[in-house]
């Protein structure tokens, strides 16, 4: 892992790239983002089992765009969601250096073109707590899931964590925050809370590149990941399409065929 | 003057017994798969073993996320206006740290400002707060460097302090009195037990007199741009922060009738400060970060003669990218004007 530690510093000290994210120690035993903008902000770069936060929330941000050219330390879930917005014209060929760090091995990609190729070459797992609690999901009936979410949402407080956190909530203007018209009830109360998280879950359904940030990102512990995450397979599940693995936008739920299956649509 | 007394664990359980029988609920930290949250308990038992904090604050208890303020119908020619009122219950919160109780007096401060607010007055009113001393502290806690402590009584109308078989108890105020006087017998006299030596050692951190006083002249200092820049201006820090106080007022109304409600906000959203132009004078995050620090270390001494934080950390542990706010207050403090 020093090697792309190594990169990174090499790229900014020889002025291709105007600063570093990657990671950096935090607070107790956590890691969390880091920017490098000078050579001696560098030594705080860290690269180890903790780190796991899906850094391409920021690459969209107007903030991080005005800095210039960036170098991303980049797993294999931020590398998904970088194609992914690649895919969706958040981001151009080039924008970014992207160091992607796999089994130890750094690869540097900058395009579209070549995060596709790169991720062609390992198949996308769902981590086993993932996929053990998306089981017993399934396993409930209707009602009984149903009982759960309404349990585990009411103690949503709205923070909107789990919104911004995620790498493919890029709107500068979110159906949350309209107020003319009001889509969604703003407040934190039962409804309010439910429908936040069902157009959520709707928005992300076959655009979600399963990082767990979400989940991870709220403050009281709902596992709202799940909510997407099982989106996302029910979406690869019909269709046969995964986010974050095609450099062209291929999404299920905005695509009109006439050969489409259903007939309702016609 | 707190008057000090002994308080065993079984005179505990007869405590809460004559609370419960004097018709107050009582909320306490419990553990909810793994969570510790404020939950009802009846007795000590179901508090929960071992704690450092709640992650939510306990403000919710006098200013809940979602208020109702009023509502209305609409007929034709007419509309019927009806006030809210507020439903408060007779209420100990117990086992709450020791910057949670005073983060009361934030709330307080701006509640009750230019402006009477009958929602909190009329639980706080209804509140008695038994605080418990911290035996120990983690790396977000800064109490010490913004004028509290791990055993400081400020807040809490009894104060616990853990010793063998049982407790400290120091009774701060006349709240307190009456809850000693619903069971006079269960309060021993005090043997002068040094808290100091029990509670936990928080090092102060910085000067917080200096940094307040070098706020206003460091506005357009960069720092504060370098440190927000891995923000993501969600709202976790201000929903979990005791002393947080923001709201939005939301109307949720059809043709024929309404409600206007009071929600939790937060200065961390980019829509919090958006004009109806278009404009926004916080148009970036930094300007936002600022703000947060700005509020409760300058703005709070300014206008209220107190600070708008209580050191608790619990912005910090909640924040999904782990700004740290001690060190970001450290690194401020430390910048040469
Ligand atoms: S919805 Fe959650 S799991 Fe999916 S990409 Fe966004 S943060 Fe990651
Ligand atoms: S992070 Fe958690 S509490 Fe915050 S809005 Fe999302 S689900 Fe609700
Ligand atoms: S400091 Fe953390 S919790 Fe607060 S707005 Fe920024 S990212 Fe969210
Ligand atoms: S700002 Fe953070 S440390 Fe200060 S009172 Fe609020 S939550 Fe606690």
């Amino acid at each position: 892992m020093e090697a792309v530690i190594q990169r990174a510093k090499e790229l900014l000290e020889q002025g291709e790239v105007k600063a570093v994210l990657g990671y950096a120690k935090g607070t107790g035993s956590a890691r969390r983002p880091h920017f490098a903008r000078q050579a001696g902000q560098l030594d705080k770069l860290v690269m180890d089992e903790a780190c796991v936060q899906n850094l391409a929330v920021y690459v969209t941000k107007h903030e991080v765009k005005k800095l210039g050219k960036v170098a991303v330390v980049a797993l294999p879930v931020t590398q998904r969601a970088i194609l992914q917005l690649m895919a969706e014209r958040q981001l151009r060929d080039g924008s970014l250096a992207i160091l992607a760090v796999d089994d130890g091995a750094v690869k540097e990609l900058d395009s579209a073109s070549a995060l596709e190729e790169h991720l062609a070459l390992k198949a996308q797992v769902l981590n086993a707590k993932d996929k053990a609690s998306l089981a017993d999901l399934e396993a409930m009936d209707q009602g009984q899931r149903w009982a759960y979410w309404q349990k585990e949402l009411s103690r949503c407080m709205k923070c909107y964590a789990c919104r911004n956190t995620c790498p493919m909530c890029y709107c500068d203007h979110c159906t949350m925050d309209c107020n003319r018209p009001q889509w969604v009830p703003v407040a934190s109360h039962g409804i309010g809370n439910l429908e936040y998280h069902m157009v959520r879950t709707m928005h992300l359904a076959g655009r979600c590149v399963e990082c767990g940030d979400c989940g991870r990102a709220c403050p009281v512990g709902i596992p709202v990941h799940l909510l997407t995450i099982g989106a996302e397979e029910t979406v690869h599940e019909l269709f046969g399409q995964r986010a974050g693995h095609k450099a062209k936008l291929d999404y299920a739920l905005s695509t009109f065929k006439t050969d489409d299956k259903e007939s309702f649509i016609r | 003057m707190a008057n000090t007394y002994n308080l065993s664990h079984e005179s505990l359980k007869g405590l809460f017994g004559s609370l419960r029988r004097d018709g107050r609920r009582i909320l306490a930290p419990v553990d909810a798969a793994g969570r510790v949250e404020l939950g009802e308990v009846e007795a000590p038992s179901q508090v929960a073993a071992d704690y450092l904090q709640t992650i939510l604050s306990a403000k919710e208890v006098a200013f809940p996320k979602v208020e109702r303020l009023l509502s209305y119908t609409i007929a034709p020619g007419r509309v019927d206006l009806k006030d809210a009122e507020p439903r408060a219950l007779p209420t100990v919160l117990f086992g709450v740290r020791p910057c949670e109780a005073k983060a009361f007096g934030a709330l307080d401060a701006v509640f009750n400002w230019d402006y009477r607010d009958k929602f909190f007055n009329a639980r706080m009113e209804q509140l008695a707060v038994i605080g418990l001393s911290c035996t120990k502290a983690d790396e977000a806690c800064f109490c010490t460097s913004v004028g509290g402590g791990p055993a400081d009584a400020t807040g809490s109308d009894i104060l616990l302090t853990p010793i063998e078989g049982g407790y400290l108890a120091e009774v701060c105020t006349e709240k307190g009195a009456a809850i000693r006087a619903l069971a006079p017998d269960l309060f021993r006299p005090g043997n002068g037990v040094d808290k100091a030596a029990i509670a936990a050692k928080v090092q102060q951190a910085f000067d917080q007199p200096a940094l307040t006083s070098q706020l206003p002249g460091m506005f357009e200092n960069e720092v504060w741009a370098d440190q927000a820049l891995r923000c993501i201006g969600c709202g976790a820090c201000a929903f979990v922060c005791p002393t947080c106080v923001c709201f939005d007022i939301q109307e949720e109304a059809d043709p024929k009738k309404g409600e206007r409600l009071r929600c939790w906000d937060s200065c961390g959203f980019h829509q919090f400060t958006l004009h109806a132009s278009g404009h926004n004078p916080r148009e970036v995050q930094g300007a936002r970060w600022r703000q947060r620090v700005y509020h409760k270390f300058s703005y709070y001494p300014e206008r209220y003669d107190m600070l708008g934080c209580v050191g608790c950390g619990k912005c910090t542990r909640a924040c999904p990218v782990d700004m740290n706010l001690k060190e970001h207050l450290i690194e401020a403090a430390g910048v040469k004007a």
